[in-house]
């Protein structure tokens, strides 16, 4: 268990004196991004009007039969190699049997004991600098159901409606399902094993990832189990979270719920619980299945998957600079922290903005301040993307330049910064035409502070006085009467000689 | 009578001696006086005919010559067609009309043909006698107190009554070659994914296979070449060439070597069953064909290995029959009861018999010892098969033991299954097969005679080479020519 020993910031709880750990293993299930469905020519998009992107296979319809999407496998298969899955010379669909009103034919097409990939390991960095990994079991193909919506409740559950209403656009989406090692050991670790999965299948062109519409889809099961020890505990599968933070919230809520048993001297119930948001607690679901037999067997309207070593050779050479691969660039290499490389390389375009930008300033750091502060400030205020905006690489550049030789001071920065990406505009330019440059001289500045002085002849008394705090006032009426040229550290230098102190 | 085979008409219709819609009207009169007595249709598609005997008409008046122009068919009711109901004589889909054409019908329209309705069949193609039927009865066009077989029977009826100059129907464990036989008609199953299952309503996936009833082999042998091919809509169709068969018949046997079962011993037989059969491979062999026994020692094995696999495809096929989306609805208190009334309301007997069986044989803790075990030994039955083909071209042999039987008979649901005995080892390899009559007998109690089937069978993909044989077997021995079904009283109870 190498894998596990590394996430040593586990979540331990004390309980009678025992410190517990928790174990978790997440499956998540991803919707792929594809033209078309997995097994039809429906369009896969998301929002569509109800029941519009359908026909006689993806409605289960008497007769209809399924054809494979060979996109959709390519993509697992891609998604496995990217972790260094195996890809098993030969797989299958299977039907997975049992009713239900929003599965159009009773059975849902998916794979058993022969899934596309077998094994791999997600690496990831935590938020405290450290190194985790998680090993995948497996990741296979499926489809997705409809989706039902109930009505007449007053929340559209399922308990109290009159009636169910089921759209299946969503009906025979290529779903893959990634099945983990019980690898994980806190819920810092189990989002960076999320966030991990999300930037590398957006990168391949797999998923767009959305929580929110229901493109990832995470359980997460999770027992406690006594430091040291083999044993698993008993478990419980968490479901329904929408969002990374639910998933840490409600596994922080779980383990407190699981503690709180043990420590009652109660034994966990092996069950399902759903995250309930609002309450930020999590409750027992209705349990669909009481050791549901799905009575798998090999789907006789399709033929066994097989692959030939150049097929995956192929997939493989396809595979992109994953971005765990740049990440660790960007925090070995640049020395950047882990928080803002994983910032760089999660937002669509900006790594290789930034990849732009530090190869001309040659100073990694300042530059990716710039990037996750004032450009992607301005970014989140009016829409644009820092790598579509005004603020070229070559802009950001010159601004670094500017700042690094101290040309100018960071308030003119900021202020230039939002100018550029307003207007346009070479900073140099700018700073040149315009006299932004800092004022380092100290005759200059040295006639700033005569003017200063004797316009607060009061605060300087204070001052004087002992009341030391006024100083930062004198050097910003300093700052004003120079328009916000004046090196402020040396302003500061030259009214304490001023004024005597 | 008046040209009764699909290329007579087809050649008349494209040289405008005859047209599509004169075809069509003649045999929608036909079976208006005789479809009262037999009940080959379910469904008569009086408007689709006449619209599609226009269009046929059309496009032989602009030029085009279609392989089948003007050549009247009936639908085996399991296949959907769009715009008309596809019931797969069930309760559970009475109502439910197809929003969509299954490939085979597709091609066939295509080629000219004239659809004339839905043919009756075993609920969901699960039987051997039609008698499972839970929407009407069909009775055998030579006696009308004997079944037609099954489970295609409407559909082997309609050819052998006159009601249809072809018709088309699926075969899963030998419900193609077994009416052919009871009915006195050529019907032909062809390899295991040459012809689209796409359209046919699903008994048990891996064993359905869509294939033509005629009155002649090169009539067969006619729509097998407008069907087959591979289809973008079925994954399981095979991609390879489909070689013409047509222009494989012929008149002798000489080179070609018959293999006769060692198991398929003719001692059990009715004596006068045994003669016939035995003057058939006599016949064979007159024909310049070396007959050479195969041993065939898993083919015994057939019966439980089919009643293994295919109950538990269905039991899995079947279950989007749920009254959720569309079929009949028997509402109850929820989801769940809803389930059960509309499944308990909708199916029939054998039906809930066999989705038992195969519910079961895939339960966890059963699946290894039934499911994965009959797979193997459909497996050592193909590889018995392709022993017994490295020493012939094909295999003859009876196609049922008996002439259709009346109706009632089998009441026991394992001596109906043992009616397939010498179809299903043939299903189980996904091998190309067919019946062609080979005599007729007159049992006790029979109004006269009955016809029997000689099916013959052939290596994988060997369709053309079959029918080659069969044509040959057809044209010497000339059975059908010279026996004609009894007049059937007109009756005013026709759709």
């Amino acid at each position: 268990m190498s894998a596990t020993l590394e996430n040593a910031a586990g979540d331990t709880v004390e309980i009678g004196g025992v410190r517990y750990e928790a174990v978790m293993g997440i499956e998540c299930h991803v919707e792929l991004k594809t033209e078309t469905k997995m097994f039809c020519g429906c369009r896969n998009v998301f929002g569509a009007e109800p029941n519009t992107n359908v026909c006689p296979v993806c409605l289960g319809m008497p007769g209809a039969l399924p054809v494979p999407n060979e996109l959709a496998i390519e993509l697992v298969v891609k998604a496995g190699l990217a972790f260094g899955a195996e890809i098993p010379a030969f797989s299958k669909f299977d039907r997975k049997n049992y009713f239900y009103p929003d599965m159009p034919k009773d059975y849902q097409i998916s794979q058993f004991d022969m899934p596309l990939t077998q094994g791999g390991v997600v690496p990831f960095w935590l938020p405290d600098g450290s190194h985790g990994s998680c090993r995948l079991t497996r990741i296979h193909l499926e489809e997705d159901t409809g989706k039902s919506s109930h009505a007449g409740s007053r929340d559209g559950r399922i308990a109290g409606s009159t009636h169910s209403l089921v759209d299946f656009n969503r009906a025979g989406v290529p779903l893959m399902e990634c099945v983990s090692e019980p690898d994980i050991r806190s819920a810092a670790a189990a989002v960076a094993y999320l966030e991990a999965l999300k930037r590398t299948f957006v990168a391949l062109g797999v998923s767009d990832v959305k929580m929110e519409e229901g493109s990832l889809r995470c359980d997460v099961n999770l027992s406690l189990r006594k430091v040291g020890d083999a044993e698993y505990g008993t478990k419980t599968e968490i479901k329904n979270m929408n969002s990374f933070n639910s998933v840490r919230r409600a596994i922080e809520s779980e383990i407190a719920r699981q503690a709180a048993i043990l420590e009652s001297g109660g034994r966990v119930i092996q069950e399902t619980r759903g995250w309930d948001e609002a309450a930020g607690t999590t409750h027992p679901m209705r349990s669909k299945e009481q050791a549901h037999d799905y009575r798998y067997f090999p789907d006789p309207d399709l033929t066994p998957i097989e692959f030939a070593p150049n097929d995956v050779a192929r997939l493989r050479a396809d595979l992109i600079a994953l971005p765990q691969a740049r990440i660790d660039r960007y925090v070995s290499q640049d020395k950047l922290s882990i928080v803002q490389a994983q910032q760089i390389v999660d937002s669509p375009g900006l790594a290789a903005y930034y990849d732009a930008a530090s190869a001309l300033t040659g100073k990694p750091q300042p530059t990716v301040n710039f990037i996750l502060g004032d450009l992607s400030r301005l970014a989140n205020e009016t829409g644009t993307a820092v790598s579509a905006s005004r603020v070229t690489a070559e802009a950001l550049a010159e601004l670094v330049a500017l700042v690094e030789a101290k040309t100018i001071n960071s308030k003119t920065a900021k202020e230039l910064v939002a100018r550029v990406w307003a207007e346009g505009g070479s900073p140099a330019a700018i700073v040149e035409s315009e006299g932004l440059g800092q004022v380092s001289d100290a005759g200059a500045i040295d006639a700033l502070v005569a003017q200063v002085v004797s316009a607060n002849e009061k605060t300087v008394a204070d001052y004087r006085a002992g009341k030391t705090k006024v100083m930062g006032f004198l050097v910003g009426q300093v700052m004003k009467a120079s328009r916000g040229t004046a090196n402020p550290t040396l302003a500061e230098e030259r009214l304490r000689a001023a004024i005597g102190a | 009578m008046e040209a009764t085979t699909a290329r007579d008409i087809a050649r008349s219709v494209n040289a405008g001696e005859t047209s599509a819609v004169e075809r069509a009207a003649a045999m929608l009169e036909r079976i208006d006086e005789r479809d009262g007595a037999v009940g080959a249709y379910l469904a008569v598609t009086r408007e689709l005919a006449r619209e599609s005997a226009e269009r046929v008409d059309a496009r032989v008046a602009a030029g085009e010559r279609l392989p089948l122009a003007g050549v009247p068919l009936a639908i085996k009711d399991n296949m959907c067609v769009t715009g008309t109901p596809t019931t797969c004589a069930s309760k559970i889909l009475a109502n439910w009309v197809a929003p969509y054409t299954a490939t085979a019908v597709r091609r066939l329209l295509d080629a000219g043909a004239i659809p004339l309705g839905k043919t009756n069949l075993d609920e969901f193609a699960m039987g051997s006698s039609c008698e499972n039927s839970a929407l009407g009865r069909t009775a055998n066009p030579w006696d009308l107190s004997r079944v037609p077989g099954g489970s295609s029977g409407g559909s082997a009826a309609a050819v052998a009554a006159g009601e249809a100059t072809v018709s088309i129907g699926s075969d899963t464990g030998g419900s193609i070659r077994e009416p052919a036989a009871f009915c006195g008609v050529v019907g032909f199953k062809p390899t295991y994914g040459r012809i689209s299952r796409y359209g046919l309503i699903a008994f048990a996936s891996s064993l359905d296979q869509i294939g033509p009833f005629s009155n002649t082999v090169a009539d067969a042998a006619l729509l097998y070449d407008v069907m087959a091919g591979r289809d973008p809509m079925d994954a399981t169709t095979v991609d390879r060439a489909v070689e013409p068969s047509l222009p494989g018949l012929r008149e002798d046997l000489r080179g070609v070597r018959i293999g006769i079962v060692k198991e398929f011993g003719l001692g059990d037989l009715d004596p006068e069953v045994r003669a016939a059969y035995e003057r058939a491979y006599a016949d064979l062999a007159a024909l310049g064909a070396e007959l050479v026994e195969v041993a065939l020692p898993t083919a015994d094995y057939g019966i439980a290995t089919y009643y293994l696999i295919a109950p538990a495809e269905c039991s899995s096929n079947l279950a989007r029959f749920d009254g959720m989306r569309y079929g009949l609805r028997v509402e109850a208190a929820d989801v769940g009861s809803t389930y059960e009334a509309t499944r308990a309301a909708g199916f029939g007997d054998e039906v809930k018999r066999r989705i038992l069986i195969g519910t079961y044989a895939l339960s966890s803790g059963y699946y290894d010892a039934y499911y994965v075990r009959a797979q193997k030994a459909r497996t050592l039955i193909a590889a018995d098969f392709a022993k017994a083909f490295e020493a012939c071209d094909a295999i003859a042999c009876p196609a049922a033991a008996s002439p259709a039987f009346a109706f009632d008979a089998k009441a026991d649901p394992v001596s109906m299954y043992l009616m397939d005995y010498y179809t299903i080892p043939m299903s189980l390899a996904g091998l190309p097969s067919l019946s062609v009559p080979c005599g007729y007998v007159t049992p006790p109690g029979a109004a006269g005679p009955l016809p029997l089937g000689l099916e013959l069978s052939a290596p994988l993909f060997a369709e053309r080479a079959l029918l080659g044989i069969a044509h040959a077997y057809e044209r010497s021995t000339r059975h059908a020519e010279r026996h004609r079904i009894p007049a059937i009283p007109v009756s005013a109870g026709a759709r």
